[in-house]
């Protein structure tokens, strides 16, 4: 974890960076997650300072988009697709079976602080469902067993 | 030797990137001289990771590949328990007309000078001995309508741009394809990226717009490293320069952002909601400047009409749908993956011929056409031919031209549900029947499937109330889903209150 001072200083190379995009604020966001692993609270003023808009604009457009977190996922993120490809592969029972396996539902983060688990809607990946995101890693035809297996091997 | 495997997506989710290191490595232990060219994938899924190895001048297909069957690539081919024969003579191959999709999976994506080998620039370099004027009537005499799903005239659209007034006006490409059973976006810019920026550069020459953006969603991370990439071997090139340049900006996991108003605010750094029409982003679109939104297949569509002629593109097709479309075909499906062909087969054909039905075995029950917000066909509308208006005038639309397979163990009131239940989730909140109204749809559903069948009339007069009066699509067009479902699978809706109970 960087200490404040750090943090600051590492958001403003980052506002630097980017100021002289047009429309810089998504870049900035994903830039900033990118470092820290979320958007800390305490960016905030800095970006809208940096941006010469308010503060509730900047958390506007942070709580508008799912991509963006207010705080650390866990130290795996597993998205699982839950769009209607999939849904007709059956990927509802792989989703149900991952819960199931980490005592977790969607948006939650296993207490041990190991694994996040989330719904993504659709990975370009209809035609070899069901799908998701292991760590940025792409799989496809998973079943309730394969899921299973994934895990134990994410979580070990 | 010369082995290609995808990068593509479909290849990496099913293993490619381990196959891809076994080939390098078992290459490196028999002293095998190896050139493993990364191409994009032929839209065979069922077949990645699928190598390609040239016999003969020809190239030859091994797949679906498994790290057992890496050795085997270096042996005798033929024998090769994973041999598919030469791969243009697949039957899937054989019977499509590959215009737009011509190169991908053909070539290294990274290599212009590939590109050009296969045809690429050709277009660019006529459009540039030609006017503004000119170029647009090329687009517009091809009959390209926008690939997204709306169907608007590409060339009319330019048009507007074209003879608008402004210092700065913009090319946005819409690569925030979100739709489900919808990944020809996706395979086109991990397998082609080229060909998008020569459509971008064309579009800039013809609207006087000398900056482009392309919004790719963040759920796609081998597109935008692909295309970044290829942004600076163009830029090195020259293809890009100050006449024309390009960025690459990346989505935040926001559905509605697909929606080209939103997808401007999004751009210009703002949440993703809705904006009223007009003005048209023709007019007042990125910072209130002249743009040019157009989707990737749309744009990607170009390069080959101002290479061979509008005629040439124009030829194909029926009715007022002209030119090819790459379906894509998904779900419980046996075959699934990309297939580009004239506008006009019919549902039927594309179902049982080509995607020969659902891997389950069973009987399909349902297709959704046109992604999320598309209608539910059943068989018995499965002599529909595929078209904009063919598919309208069946309470449908074609949308971005995925399909969704369902097999019959499918419940039509739960798809229903799910319907209402995404649009509440991606809701950009800015109009009411889409805000308010999604909500509303889930318990309405939640009622029906208690038995409770006096919800039927609120659910109708619901759906009517979100298709007239929503800002966008997303809210004015879930009501396909649900009426379809209701229409068209009734018994899926008539549950007896002892049986819920």
């Amino acid at each position: 974890m960087l200490d404040s001072d750090a943090q600051t200083d590492r958001i403003a190379e980052i506002l630097d960076a980017h100021l002289g995009l047009e429309g810089p604020l998504l870049p900035i966001l994903h830039a900033i997650q990118h470092a820290f692993g979320y958007v800390p609270d305490s960016a905030i003023p800095q970006i809208a300072a940096a941006l010469t808009i308010s503060k509730a604009e900047v958390h506007g457009v942070i709580s508008f988009y799912h991509d963006f977190r207010d705080k650390p996922a866990g130290r795996h993120v597993i998205k699982i697709c839950r769009a209607e490809a999939c849904q007709a592969a059956f990927g509802n029972s792989v989703a149900d079976r991952a819960k199931q396996k980490l005592g977790i539902d969607w948006h939650e983060t296993t207490p041990d602080g190991a694994v996040t688990l989330e719904p993504v809607f659709c990975l370009g990946l209809c035609a070899c469902g069901p799908a998701a995101m292991i760590d940025g890693k792409l799989v496809g035809m998973l079943t309730p067993k394969s899921v299973e297996k994934l895990i134990d091997e994410v979580v070990k | 030797m010369r082995i290609w495997l995808p990068l593509d997506s479909f290849a990496q989710a099913m293993g490619g990137e381990e196959v891809a290191a076994a080939i390098v490595v078992e290459a490196k232990a028999r002293g095998v001289q190896l050139q493993l060219t990364r191409n994009g994938s032929r839209g065979m899924a069922w077949l990645e990771p699928l190598a390609e190895i040239e016999v003969g001048g020809v190239r030859h297909g091994f797949g679906p590949m498994t790290l057992a069957d890496v050795s085997g690539l270096f042996g005798d081919l033929a024998a090769h328990p994973k041999a598919l024969g030469p791969v243009e003579e697949l039957d899937w191959m054989k019977g499509q007309t590959r215009l737009t999709f011509a190169r991908v999976g053909v070539i290294d994506p990274l290599s212009l000078e590939e590109y050009r080998a296969h045809g690429g620039l050709v277009g660019l370099d006529r459009a540039k001995a030609m006017t503004k004027a000119q170029i647009v009537a090329e687009v517009t005499d091809s009959g390209l309508r926008g690939r997204g799903g709306a169907g608007f005239p590409t060339g009319i659209k330019w048009k507007t741009v074209s003879e608008a007034a402004g210092e700065q006006k913009y090319i946005v490409c819409n690569a925030d394809e979100g739709d489900s059973a919808t990944f020809a976006d996706r395979m086109l810019m991990e397998g082609d990226p080229f060909t998008l920026i020569e459509g971008m550069a064309i579009a800039g020459l013809a609207c006087g717009a000398t900056k482009g953006y392309v919004y790719i969603r963040s759920e796609y991370p081998v597109a935008i490293r692909v295309m970044n990439d290829a942004v600076l071997v163009a830029r090195e090139a020259g293809v890009l320069g100050p006449q024309f340049d390009m960025e690459i900006r990346v989505g935040a996991g926001a559905y509605v952002c697909g929606e080209e108003t939103a997808l401007l605010n999004s751009l210009e750094g703002k949440r993703g909601v809705v904006r009223a029409k007009p003005p048209l982003p023709a007019l007042q679109g990125f910072m209130g400047r002249p743009t040019v939104v157009n989707n990737v297949i749309s744009l990607a569509s170009v390069p080959v009409i101002m290479a061979k002629g509008a005629a040439h593109y124009k030829d194909f097709g029926l009715g007022r749908s002209r030119g090819t479309i790459p379906l894509q075909i998904a779900g419980n499906v046996k075959f699934g993956g990309l297939y580009e062909c004239a506008f006009g087969l019919t549902l039927g054909e594309i179902v049982d011929k080509i995607a020969g039905g659902c891997f389950t075995g069973r009987p399909v029950k349902a297709v959704q056409v046109g992604g999320p917000l598309g209608a539910y066909f059943p068989r018995a509308l499965f002599d529909t031919p595929f078209g904009y208006e063919e598919f309208a005038a069946k309470d449908g639309l074609i949308g971005h031209a995925g399909l969704t397979l369902f097999d019959d163990s499918t419940d039509m009131l739960a798809m229903a549900r799910f319907a209402m239940e995404f649009c509440a989730i991606e809701s950009c909140g800015k109009c009411t029947p889409c805000r308010i109204g999604s909500t509303r749809g889930v318990e309405t559903l939640d009622r029906l499937a208690r038995g409770d069948a006096s919800a039927m009339p609120i659910l109708t007069d619901l759906c009517n109330t979100m298709k007239l009066g929503s800002l966008c699509a997303l809210g004015g067009f879930t009501p396909y889903p649900v009426m379809s479902a209701i229409t068209h699978f009734p018994d899926d809706f008539a549950r007896s209150k002892e049986a819920a109970e």
